[in-house]
C-alpha cells in the first residue's frame, strides 16, 4: 500500500515530467492532452469544493463551465469583430486579454453560482440533484436559443488569447499557464479545507444542527462554498474554450456536468487531488480507448459501475489502501 | 429573587392529536441546576427543541435573559448565550476531537469567514478548545477521530463543545445517557461546579444525578409539568409518585 | 392571435404535459417507494422507443410495437433492478447519481453499438394519421388526440392501481414505512422490482407513444428526464397528483411561453428583437417557474412539508 501522500506527488509529477517530454519530442498533441487533462482537473477540484467539503451533490456544474466558455467566447468575438460587447448603460468592449477574460468568467460564474445556490439550497438531498441538473439544462437551451452568438453551433474563436509576455500560440506555453493555474487552486482548496470556514463547513457537511447551536449559519456556509465552487469551475471553463477556440452549448450539456462528478468519483471523493487523478485518468482512456473503439464510453460506464459498488475510495483510495479521505 | 434567564412561558405544541408539550412554563434562575425529569414520551425533547428554537410552539413564549426569543433560529439563541446538549451525540464523526471543539470556539469567535489560515493554528481559538476539552478531561484525545471515541466519551465532548461556547445559560439533553457509573459521578461532579458559571436546565433519567444536583425539579408527563419544586417536595408528592414513580400512594 | 391557434397550443401542451407525466409518475414512484434517484430513466424511455421501431419496422403494426415498447422496457428495468439497482438502495445519493450516470452511458453507446447513430423512424399508423375537426371548427392531428387519451387513461389507470389493488396497498405502505411492508409479511425485494419494472414499463410506452412523432434516437430520454425532474420538483417528490399537475403545468408553459413570449414582446420592441429575445426567454420559462414554486414552497406543490 503506497502512502496517499507520495501518490499524490506522483500524480503532480506526470504533469510535469510527460509535458517536458512531449516538449522535448516535439510531441504537441500529448500537450494538447495533458491541458485538456489539467483543465478538465481544474474544473472537477472547482466541484469537489462544493461535493467533498460542502456535501453538495451538484449536477448543474456545466452551468459554469459553460458560462466561463461563453465569457471567453463573447469577449474575444467582440474583440475579433472590433464590435462593443453591449453600449448600454454603459460600453463594453471585447477583448483579447486572458486575465480580464478569466476575471470576467470568475464573477460571472461566482454570479451565477450564488443565485443556483440561493434557489436549490432552499432544499435538500434528492430535490437539490434535480434542481442543480435543471439549472443547468435552462442555460444549455439558453445558450441553443441565443442566435446572436451561434445559437447552436457554436462561436468559433480565429486566435488564441493573449497573455503578456508569453506566447500562448505554443502549446508548451499555454499549458504552463494551465498548469500554473490548477497549482495554484489546488493550494487555496488545500488551504481552505483547513481554513476555519473549512472547518465549519465541513462540519456543516456531517452535522448542520451541530453548527446552527454553535451560532453559525449552516447555510450560508455552503452556499459560499458552492460560489467559490462555481467560479473555479467557471475559470476552467474559460480556459477550456481557450484550449479549443471554440464555445458552444455542448459545454453547458448535462453530459458535462456529470463528466466533471466523474473525475471526482474515478479520483476520490474530498481528497484533494481525487479530481486531478481522475481527470488525468478520463483523458487517458478517452484517448487510448476512444483510439480502440467508438463505444469506448461503454467500457467507462462499467468502471464508474464497479467503482461505485465495490471501490468507494476511487482510484487514489484503491491504491493507497484508505477507504476514507479523513483519517 | 434574582430574574430567570431562562423562561418558557405556556409553550404548547401538538403534533397532529398528541399534544406533546401542554401550557409548559419552567423558568431557570442564576446559579442553580433545575432538572425535568419525566417518563419517554413526556415531551421532555419538545421542550428542548422549543426552548432551542428547532421547533416552534404552537403557543406561548421563550424568553432568553430577559428577551422574547420565540420567533429567533437556533443560530440566534445560540449567539445570545444558549449553550445546548445533544440527546443523541451530533458531533462531525470524521473530524478529530479538537476539531470539534475548535468548531465551538469558531461558532464563539463569530469569524468563520476565513479562507486561507489554517483553524487549527489559530492561538486564540486553539487555546478556548484545548481549554474545554480539559475541562472535560478529553485534553489526551484531541488528536482521535470522534467516530473512535467511547460512547461516554462522546458525552463528554459534547459538554465540552457546549463550554466552548461560553454560554449563559446551559440545555443539557440527558448528558448521563450511557455513561457507567465512574463516568456518571464524574460529570455530576463537574455540573455542580459548573453551575456557578452558567445555570443548567437537565434534562436527564438518571435519578441519582438529578437527587444529586438539582436545587429544583419539574415533572413532565404527557407534556404537563404536574410538579415543580425541590428535591422533597417532589419525592413527597402524591400525583408525582403515582404517575411516574410508579408507586401506589 | 387567434382563438383556433390557442385552444392548439394549449392542447399541444396537454399533449406534452401527460407524456412527462408519464415519465414523472415512474420516477415518483421509484423514489417514493424505494428512496432512489435513477437518472438511467431516460435510457428507458429510448429503450422503448427502439423496440417500437424495430417491431413495427419489421410487423407494421403499430400496436404490437407499443406492447413491445412496454415489455422491452419493463423487462429491461427488471434486469437492470435485479443486478444493478438494488445494490444502490442502501447507499447515498451521490453513488446513486453515479451508478445511474453510469448506466445512461453503457445504454446509449451500447443502443449506439446496435442501432448506430442515424435516427429511426416510427410511423404513426393510417387509423391515427391525419387532422380531425374538433367542436368549433378547429383542425387538430388526431395523433395527438390520441396522446392525450391514452396518457388520461395510463393516468387513470395508474391511480386505481395505487388506490385500488393490492399490490397498490403495498406500494402505498412502502413509502409511508419500510419496516410496516416486513411486517406484513410482504416480499420487499419482489416488490421493488416490480416498481421498479412497472416505472420503466411507463417510460418505456412514452418513449414509443412520442418517438412517432419525433425521430427516435440515441440521447432521446434524457432531456425528457430533465424535464420529468422540474415536473417533480415543482409537484413535490412522491406525489402522484404533484406529479400530473406539475407536468401539465410544465407542459402549458413550455409550449405556451415558446408561442406567447415573443408576441408578447412585439408589443414593446421591434419583431426581430422580440422573436429572438422572446425565444430565449421562452427556452428559460419552465426553469423560472421551478425557482418561482422553490422560493414559495420549497417541497413543491404538493410535497410533505419538511
Amino acid at each position: 500500500m503506497i502512502a496517499e501522500r507520495y501518490l499524490n506527488a506522483a500524480i503532480l509529477a506526470i504533469f510535469f515530467v510527460v509535458p517536458a517530454w512531449a516538449w522535448w519530442a516535439n510531441e504537441p498533441f500529448t500537450i494538447t492532452l495533458m491541458t485538456r487533462a489539467a483543465i478538465f482537473a481544474l474544473a472537477a477540484v472547482g466541484l469537489n469544493v462544493a461535493l467533498g467539503l460542502g456535501g453538495l451533490v451538484s449536477l448543474g456544474h456545466a452551468a459554469f463551465f459553460g458560462i466561463g466558455g461563453y465569457a471567453m467566447g463573447i469577449l474575444a468575438f467582440h474583440a475579433q469583430t472590433v464590435t462593443p460587447v453591449m453600449e448600454w448603460p454603459f460600453v463594453i468592449e471585447g477583448t483579447k486579454s486572458m486575465p480580464v477574460i478569466w476575471l470576467t468568467a470568475i464573477v460571472l460564474s461566482a454570479l451565477a453560482a450564488l443565485v443556483i445556490g440561493h434557489l436549490s439550497l432552499r432544499t435538500s438531498g434528492v430535490y437539490f440533484i434535480m434542481i442543480t441538473l435543471a439549472f443547468g439544462q435552462m442555460f444549455f437551451f439558453f445558450s441553443i436559443s441565443w442566435s446572436a452568438y451561434g445559437g447552436e453551433d457554436g462561436l468559433s474563436i480565429w486566435v488564441r488569447n493573449d497573455f503578456p509576455g508569453l506566447n500562448t500560440l505554443q502549446p508548451i506555453q499555454f499549458y504552463g499557464l494551465c498548469l500554473a493555474i490548477l497549482c495554484a487552486v489546488l493550494w487555496f482548496t488545500s488551504r481552505l479545507a483547513r481554513s476555519p470556514f473549512g472547518l465549519a463547513l465541513n462540519a456543516a457537511r456531517q452535522v448542520p444542527q451541530r453548527v446552527e447551536t454553535v451560532g453559525l449559519n449552516a447555510t450560508r456556509l455552503k452556499l459560499v462554498a458552492f460560489v467559490i465552487s462555481g467560479a473555479i469551475t467557471g475559470l476552467a471553463g474559460a480556459l477550456f474554450a481557450d484550449l479549443n477556440r471554440f464555445v458552444s452549448p455542448t459545454m453547458f450539456s448535462w453530459q458535462m456536468s456529470g463528466e466533471i462528478m466523474v473525475f471526482i468519483i474515478i479520483g476520490g471523493v474530498a481528497r484533494l487531488f481525487g479530481p486531478v487523478a481522475g481527470a488525468l485518468v478520463f483523458v487517458a482512456l478517452e484517448h487510448f480507448l476512444g483510439g480502440l473503439s467508438d463505444y469506448w464510453l461503454v467500457y467507462l460506464g462499467a468502471l464508474l459501475l464497479l467503482i461505485v459498488l465495490f471501490g468507494r475510495g476511487g482510484l487514489i483510495g484503491i491504491v493507497s489502501g484508505r477507504e476514507k479521505a479523513h483519517g | 429573587m434574582a430574574d430567570p434567564v431562562l423562561a418558557t412561558h405556556g409553550i404548547s405544541k401538538s403534533f397532529g392529536a398528541l399534544k406533546a408539550s401542554d401550557d409548559v412554563s419552567i423558568d431557570l434562575r442564576p446559579g442553580e441546576i433545575h432538572a425535568i425529569i419525566g417518563p419517554n414520551g413526556a415531551g421532555k425533547s419538545t421542550l428542548i427543541a422549543q426552548i432551542c428554537g428547532t421547533l416552534m410552539p404552537d403557543a406561548g413564549s421563550v424568553h432568553l435573559l430577559g428577551r422574547d426569543v420565540t420567533q429567533q433560529s437556533t443560530r440566534a439563541r445560540a449567539k445570545a448565550g444558549l449553550g445546548r446538549t445533544f440527546q443523541i451525540s451530533a458531533l462531525a464523526m470524521q473530524d478529530t476531537v479538537l476539531q470539534n471543539a475548535v468548531l465551538g470556539a469558531l461558532g464563539a469567535s463569530g469569524r468563520p469567514w476565513r479562507f486561507l489560515s489554517p483553524a487549527l493554528e489559530d492561538a486564540d481559538l486553539r487555546a478556548r478548545a484545548e481549554a474545554a476539552l480539559e475541562r472535560v478531561g478529553l485534553q489526551d484525545h484531541a488528536a482521535t477521530r470522534t467516530a473512535e471515541l467511547s460512547h461516554g466519551q462522546r458525552r463528554q465532548l459534547e459538554v465540552a463543545v457546549a463550554l466552548t461556547l461560553e454560554p449563559s445559560v446551559f440545555v443539557m439533553d440527558e448528558p448521563m445517557a450511557g455513561l457507567g457509573s465512574e463516568g456518571s459521578k464524574r460529570l455530576t461532579g463537574f455540573l455542580d461546579e459548573l453551575r456557578h458559571e452558567a445555570p443548567i436546565l437537565l434534562v436527564e433519567h438518571d435519578m441519582d444525578a438529578v437527587f444529586t444536583l438539582a436545587d429544583r425539579i419539574s415533572v413532565l408527563v404527557y407534556g404537563k409539568v404536574i410538579a415543580s419544586g425541590s428535591i422533597d417536595e417532589i419525592q413527597s408528592d402524591r400525583q408525582v409518585r403515582e404517575a411516574y414513580l410508579g408507586e401506589d400512594a | 392571435m387567434s382563438f383556433i391557434l390557442l385552444v392548439e397550443q394549449i392542447l399541444n401542451g396537454l399533449q406534452f404535459g401527460i407524456m412527462l407525466f408519464l415519465m414523472a409518475a415512474g420516477l415518483t414512484l421509484i423514489f417514493g417507494v424505494m428512496g432512489l434517484i435513477n437518472l438511467a430513466h431516460g435510457s428507458l424511455y429510448m429503450i422503448g422507443a427502439f423496440a417500437a421501431a424495430t417491431v413495427a419496422g419489421y410487423t407494421g403494426s403499430f400496436v404490437l410495437a407499443l406492447a413491445a415498447a412496454l415489455a422491452a422496457a419493463a423487462i429491461v428495468g427488471a434486469i437492470v433492478e435485479l443486478v444493478v439497482i438494488r445494490r444502490l438502495y442502501d447507499k447515498d445519493h451521490l453513488d446513486q447519481v453515479l451508478a445511474t450516470f453510469a448506466l445512461i452511458l453503457i445504454f446509449s453507446e451500447g443502443t449506439r453499438w446496435l442501432f448506430g447513430s442515424f435516427p429511426l423512424f416510427l410511423d404513426i399508423p393510417d387509423y391515427l394519421s391525419g387532422p380531425v375537426t374538433l367542436p368549433g371548427g378547429i383542425q387538430y392531428p388526431l395523433y395527438r388526440l390520441f396522446l392525450i387519451v391514452v396518457g388520461l387513461l395510463i393516468a387513470l389507470g395508474l391511480g386505481a392501481l395505487i388506490t385500488k389493488t393490492r399490490i397498490g396497498i403495498q406500494i402505498r405502505a412502502g413509502e409511508n414505512d419500510r419496516e410496516m411492508i416486513a411486517a406484513l409479511g410482504i416480499d420487499i425485494s419482489r416488490l421493488y422490482t416490480l416498481v421498479f419494472a412497472l416505472g420503466a414499463g411507463l417510460a418505456g410506452i412514452a418513449g414509443a407513444l412520442v418517438g412517432a412523432i419525433q425521430s427516435v434516437q440515441v440521447g432521446m430520454g434524457e432531456p425528457v428526464l430533465i424535464l420529468a425532474f422540474v415536473v417533480i420538483v415543482i409537484g413535490g417528490i412522491g406525489s402522484m397528483k404533484g406529479a400530473l399537475i406539475g407536468a401539465i403545468l410544465v407542459g402549458l408553459t413550455d409550449t405556451l411561453g415558446g408561442i406567447f413570449l415573443p408576441e408578447l414582446l412585439k408589443l414593446f420592441t421591434d419583431p426581430a428583437t422580440a422573436t429572438s429575445v422572446g425565444s430565449s426567454l421562452a427556452s428559460m420559462a419552465i426553469y423560472i417557474l421551478m425557482g418561482a414554486i422553490l422560493i414559495w414552497r420549497p417541497t413543491g406543490l404538493f410535497g410533505a412539508k419538511s
